[in-house]
Formats: C-alpha cells, sequence, structure tokens
C-alpha cells in the first residue's frame, strides 16, 4: 500500500456548536428523494384518473341538469341512471380512502425502519449531528411536504365530488350525498392532508419501534385503519351537539345522527316503528311510491303516524358544518401527528430502542 | 485521560445481561484491543461507549469524562460499527458529503486523495464495493472527521487477510500522524497482536484483564516443573491457569521476573496469545489496573504470611 495522507492535526475548540440543521436538508433531500419522486408520480397518476372520471361525473351531472329541466322530456329517467352509475367505483370514495394510510405506511414506516433493519442507524446516530436532531431534521421536512402533496392532491378530489353535492339534485332524483358521508368526508377539505399526516406519523413510530420495515408497514395500515374506523364511526358526530327537528322533509345534505318518535311530548320508541304500530296504522305498508322516484320510505311512515299523534324527530349536523368539522378533526389529527413524532424523537433521544 | 472509562457498567437484553459490572478504564494514546470470544460483551460495551445504547446499570464515559453520547462524545469519537453499515444505494461520494454534513469537521481533501489512493471510485455506489473497500471507505469517513478517538468493532471480520494488513496500516498510520486514540475489538487476539498496545479482554459480560501488554507481558511468567509438585505449588503461587502433562505441569503464574523460581522448575516469558487464552480458560480470574483480583489476592496472602520461604526455598 501506498503512504497515505493523514488528516491534519484537529484543532481544539472550546466552544462546541453543534453542526447547523440546514446541512440536514441535503441529507434529508439526497436519501428521501426517490421516496419523494415515487409519491409524486403516484398522486399525479391519480390525478390524472380523478381529472379524467370527472370530466364524465360533470358532463353526466350537466347533462341530466339539461335533460331533466322539462318534466315530461323522454330523456330525463335515462340521463338520472347515468349521472347515478357514473364511477360507481369512485362515487363512494371507500378505494380513495386507502391513499393516506398507503403514504403513510410506505414513507413513513421505513424511514427509521431501514435504519434499524440494515443497521445504518450506527452510522447515522454516531455522527456528530446528534441522533435526536438528526429524526427530527427527517421526520419534520418529509411530513410537511407528504402533508402538503396530499392537500394539493385532495383539491382534486374536491372538485371530483363537487356534482354530488349540487343542492336539488335530490329533487331530480339524482345522487345528493352528505357531505359528511364517511367515504367522502376525509377525501375533501382539509381532512386528507391530515389522514396523510397522521398516517405518515403513525408509521413513524411504528417503524422505531417493530424496528423492520414490512411489519412495520403493516402495522401501520392495522392502526391506521383502527383509528379511521373509529373517527368515523364514532367520534365525528360528536364533534357538535347535532340538531334536533321534528321537520320531516331534511335536505339530502344533512347528517342524520338518529331518529326517534314521542307522543304527546313522551318518548314512544327510537328508529324504525315497531311492527305492530305500523300493522295498526298503516295497514297497506308505507303508502305511494318508494324509493329514488319518490317520497323516501321514512317520510311516508311518518305521513301515515303523524295523524294518530305521533311526531319524529331527527338529530343531524347540517351541511354548513362541514368546515367546522373539517377544522376539529384536521387539529385532533395535528395534535396527534405533533404527540407521535414528538414520541419518536424522544424515544430515540433516550436511545429506548 | 481515559478514552473510555466505565464504571460497574451493565447492559441488560431482556432478561439477560449482555455486559455486567464492567469497570474498566481505557487510556488516551493507546490502540487498545478489546478481545473475547464471541458473546463476551465487546460490541455491547463499544455500542456503550458510542452513545447508541443506554446503560442498564452504571455509567460509562469518554474523552475524558463525558457523557457517552453526548455532544461533545459524538463529536471527538468516529465508531465503525460492526459490518460496517452504510447506505448501499449511495456513490462513495454520497457519503462522503453525507458525512461532511453530519460533522462540525470533514477533511474532503484528505478523505478524496485517500480513496484515489486506495483506488476506490467516487462514483461506484458503496453496496457495490468490496468488503474491503466498504471497510475502508468506512474507515476514511471516520478519519477525515478527525476524532479523538477512532472506535471500530470487529473492524477485520470480513476482511481478507491482505485487506486486514492494509486496513491495520491505515489505522496506525492515523494514530502515529494524528495522535488518535484507537479501541478496537476482536474475537482473535492474533489479529491485535502486532498492533495494539493495551489489552482488554473480556469474557461472559466482564472485563478479566486490562493493561498495558507490556507491563501483562512482564508481570506473567509461565513456569515449568515435574507435575507431582504442580498441585502444591499452585496452592501458594498466583496461578492464573495450570496445564499439567504426564511428567511436567505448566503453570501460567503472576510474577515479575525478577521474583525467586522454585527450585526444581523453570521460568520463561509468556506470549501475549498464550497469556490471554490462560485467562479465557480460567473465568474466575482477573486482572485489572490497580486492583489485584480476589482469587490473586487470597493466593497472595497466604504466600506472604509464612509459607513463602518454603515456596522459595
Amino acid at each position: 500500500m501506498t503512504a497515505l495522507s493523514v488528516p491534519a492535526r484537529r484543532e481544539e475548540d472550546a466552544s462546541l456548536r453543534p453542526v447547523p440543521w440546514r446541512r440536514m436538508g441535503w441529507v434529508t433531500w439526497r436519501q428521501h428523494r426517490a421516496t419523494l419522486a415515487w409519491v409524486i408520480a403516484f398522486l399525479g397518476a391519480a390525478a390524472v384518473l380523478v381529472y379524467l372520471a370527472g370530466r364524465q361525473v360533470y358532463s353526466a351531472h350537466a347533462a341530466a341538469i339539461a335533460a331533466c329541466q322539462s318534466a315530461s322530456s323522454l330523456t330525463c329517467p335515462g340521463s338520472i341512471i347515468a349521472f347515478n352509475g357514473t364511477n360507481g367505483f369512485l362515487s363512494n370514495g371507500f378505494m380513495l380512502q386507502a391513499i393516506p394510510p398507503l403514504l403513510g405506511a410506505f414513507v413513513g414506516a421505513p424511514l427509521l425502519a431501514r435504519e434499524l433493519e440494515t443497521g445504518t442507524f450506527r452510522y447515522a446516530w454516531t455522527q456528530a449531528f446528534g441522533r435526536w436532531r438528526w429524526t427530527l431534521a427527517k421526520l419534520v421536512p418529509l411530513a410537511v411536504v407528504l402533508a402538503t402533496a396530499a392537500g394539493v392532491f385532495s383539491l382534486m378530489l374536491n372538485w371530483y365530488y363537487q356534482p354530488y353535492f349540487v343542492a336539488g339534485n335530490q329533487n331530480l332524483s339524482l345522487t345528493e350525498t352528505t357531505p359528511f358521508f364517511p367515504g367522502l368526508f376525509d377525501l375533501r377539505g382539509i381532512g386528507f392532508a391530515a389522514w396523510t399526516l397522521a398516517a405518515f406519523a403513525i408509521g413513524a413510530l411504528a417503524g422505531l419501534l417493530i424496528r423492520r420495515v414490512v411489519p412495520a408497514i403493516v402495522a401501520t395500515l392495522v392502526a391506521y385503519a383502527a383509528l379511521a374506523f373509529a373517527a368515523g364511526g364514532f367520534l365525528r358526530q360528536h364533534y357538535l351537539t347535532p340538531l334536533v327537528t321534528s321537520n320531516l322533509n331534511l335536505p339530502g345534505s344533512a347528517w342524520i345522527i338518529s331518529q326517534w318518535w314521542t307522543k304527546g311530548g313522551k318518548f314512544a320508541f327510537s328508529g324504525w316503528p315497531p311492527d305492530r304500530l305500523l300493522q295498526q296504522y298503516c295497514p297497506n305498508g308505507p303508502s305511494g311510491p318508494v324509493g329514488p322516484f319518490g317520497k323516501s320510505k321514512p317520510v311516508a311512515i311518518a305521513e301515515c303516524l303523524t295523524p294518530h299523534g305521533y311526531t319524529q324527530w331527527t338529530a343531524y349536523q347540517p351541511a354548513s358544518r362541514f368546515w367546522a368539522f373539517q377544522w376539529i378533526e384536521a387539529g385532533w389529527l395535528l395534535v396527534l401527528s405533533v404527540l407521535l413524532i414528538a414520541a419518536t424523537v424522544w424515544l430515540v433521544r433516550r436511545r429506548a430502542t | 485521560m481515559n478514552v473510555i472509562e466505565a464504571s460497574e457498567l451493565g447492559r441488560r437484553y431482556g432478561s439477560t445481561w449482555a455486559l455486567r459490572d464492567c469497570t474498566v478504564a481505557i487510556p488516551a494514546g493507546h490502540v487498545a484491543a478489546l478481545v473475547g470470544p464471541n458473546g463476551a460483551g465487546k460490541t455491547t460495551l463499544l455500542n456503550l461507549a458510542a452513545g447508541l445504547a443506554a446503560p442498564s446499570a452504571g455509567d460509562v464515559t469518554v474523552l475524558g469524562g463525558q457523557p457517552a453520547g453526548s455532544p461533545v462524545a459524538l463529536d471527538g469519537i468516529a465508531f465503525v460499527a460492526q459490518d460496517t453499515p452504510m447506505y448501499k444505494n449511495l456513490s462513495a461520494r454520497d457519503m462522503l458529503h453525507l458525512t461532511r454534513n453530519l460533522n462540525r469537521r470533514f477533511d474532503q481533501q484528505y478523505a478524496e486523495s485517500r480513496l484515489d489512493e486506495l483506488g476506490i471510485p467516487l462514483k461506484r455506489k458503496a453496496g457495490k464495493l468490496s468488503g474491503g473497500q466498504q471497510a475502508q471507505l468506512a474507515l476514511t469517513l471516520a478519519l477525515a472527521r478527525r476524532p479523538r478517538l477512532l472506535v471500530l468493532d470487529e473492524p477485520m471480520a470480513m476482511l481478507d487477510p491482505v485487506a486486514r494488513h492494509d486496513f491495520m496500516a491505515s489505522v496506525m498510520m492515523a494514530m502515529a500522524a494524528d495522535g488518535v486514540s484507537v479501541v478496537l475489538s476482536s474475537h482473535v487476539l492474533s489479529e491485535l497482536e502486532r498492533v495494539a498496545d493495551y489489552l482488554v479482554l473480556m469474557s461472559r459480560g466482564r472485563v478479566q484483564l486490562a493493561g498495558e501488554i507490556d507491563d501483562l507481558l512482564a508481570s506473567h511468567r509461565l513456569l515449568t516443573g515435574p507435575a507431582a509438585e504442580a498441585d502444591r505449588y499452585a496452592e501458594r503461587l498466583s496461578v492464573v491457569h495450570a496445564r499439567r502433562g504426564e511428567a511436567q505441569a505448566h503453570l501460567l503464574v503472576r510474577a515479575t521476573a525478577d521474583e525467586p523460581v522454585p527450585s526444581g522448575w523453570e521460568a520463561h516469558p509468556v506470549g501475549l496469545e498464550e497469556l490471554a487464552l490462560a485467562y479465557l480458560r480460567e473465568p474466575a480470574a482477573a486482572v485489572l489496573p490497580g486492583s489485584r483480583p480476589d482469587s490473586a489476592r487470597r493466593r497472595a496472602l497466604r504466600s506472604e504470611t509464612g509459607q513463602r520461604t518454603e515456596v522459595t526455598k
């Protein structure tokens, strides 16, 4: 071996200033640019598909509105069916619900799990930058970029689902959903970005605790699903106290939480009337046409029972509360994400693993 | 100054102690060899010193009293972990850049010229380098940080003999030129015999022997004599390890060259490997700087209180 040059003698530095934060910028960028490219490519491709599908939805909606302006139009029923059936796989939104957990699991979970699995943390965490600063300097920028990308993408979803929320759809028998519909609520507004952020934070912590990439991804998906299910099924309806009304003709945009009946000011029963009552007062069953082309079944039943002293009460969340609900949900998701990231950094700092 | 100082240090994984009651001080200015069989706790001790793991018991300081893992400690110690973990998809150049960004000091020129002299292409991905080249790249990254202490965990496990020689030559050169202290571990003592001047011998999670190699060799002798008398002397001398043949017995004892030899016995200086093996075969025996081990002390006391004359007759 030839003689090798040797580093010059190091100068003693009395005041030890930490390595500046900005130096991690290059590190994070260099190590995660490929991941970010995949995220952008994935969301970009999804956005193109949503755009193409959205054009169909918009044109079908416009066609139905135009065709049904005159009540006797022969093309009206066909165009209504056409709109209601357009992109059936997208219209309930459940498929797109998979995007935030996938982003979080595939970006967040490997972040620390791969370092721990391959042993590179022994390199990364023994450099002068310091282990917890390193962790923070990776998690925060990636979280911000990921949430921003998801937020931009969800503008596309916002646009896509617009025709389903047009007031008056219901009168034309066009699909009109409440903005609180479980599959759609967190695809729009700021919910999508917040859920993506939460998935990322769950993934980061799972990766640190589980230390292996694939199990950490699986655990992230499971934890996310449980959280999303709990939020949609139990938490969300309690964000604000529901309004209560005895009005039978609620707009289709209202989110009905519960219904009950009273008679003479006293609670009678909740939900669907008992069979005994229906047989007594509505012997022919709910009268009149039922289903999408007429009065909805509950309204028909209510009209049948009301003359006998029964009053139907409905607790509901009006569509006007959509943004309040969005901010509440995004708010606690943001707090949760910050806590999860803080816990991750704290565990790294405490050398708990 | 001690580059690594542990007092009653312990680390437990689950219910097993990987390291227990480890008290050792490795002074600066040495190439210290941390030697012991697999599972002796070498890697655990080095990880604790590097700040990668937190102690379960006791504590460990580095670079003259700095807590392990503290900013000053991280700044002053370059740690090359076992199997030299590196980002396999990054090029050698990127690894240099990465390390420069993660440290206060980085001698880019030194690193580049060293890789050039070693024939490691900067564009090659770290994962595509040979085992020897990866180890050299990791060493380059470590040295370019201009550390005060270089810690190498099993640096030669993956290397062929030529690469081992080159690697150790690089370490020695840095040691000579820069005055960097070196602590390196291996389960093969012969790898380190030529380069190390300080030995820390570990087994079963404890430190068994620690000291400058010259001192350790000077304070141990191999006595050869009639097997029949071996037991009698073994009682009275501070015997580390006894090996008995048909006619002759070999006793490795703690004794300096000027201590008298029993009649009928021959004394020989010991080799380092011989010494280390003798201790590893006797896990109860231990010699640490500043204190005589219990078993040896007991024997020494006994011989000093009376029967010493008989032994030396």
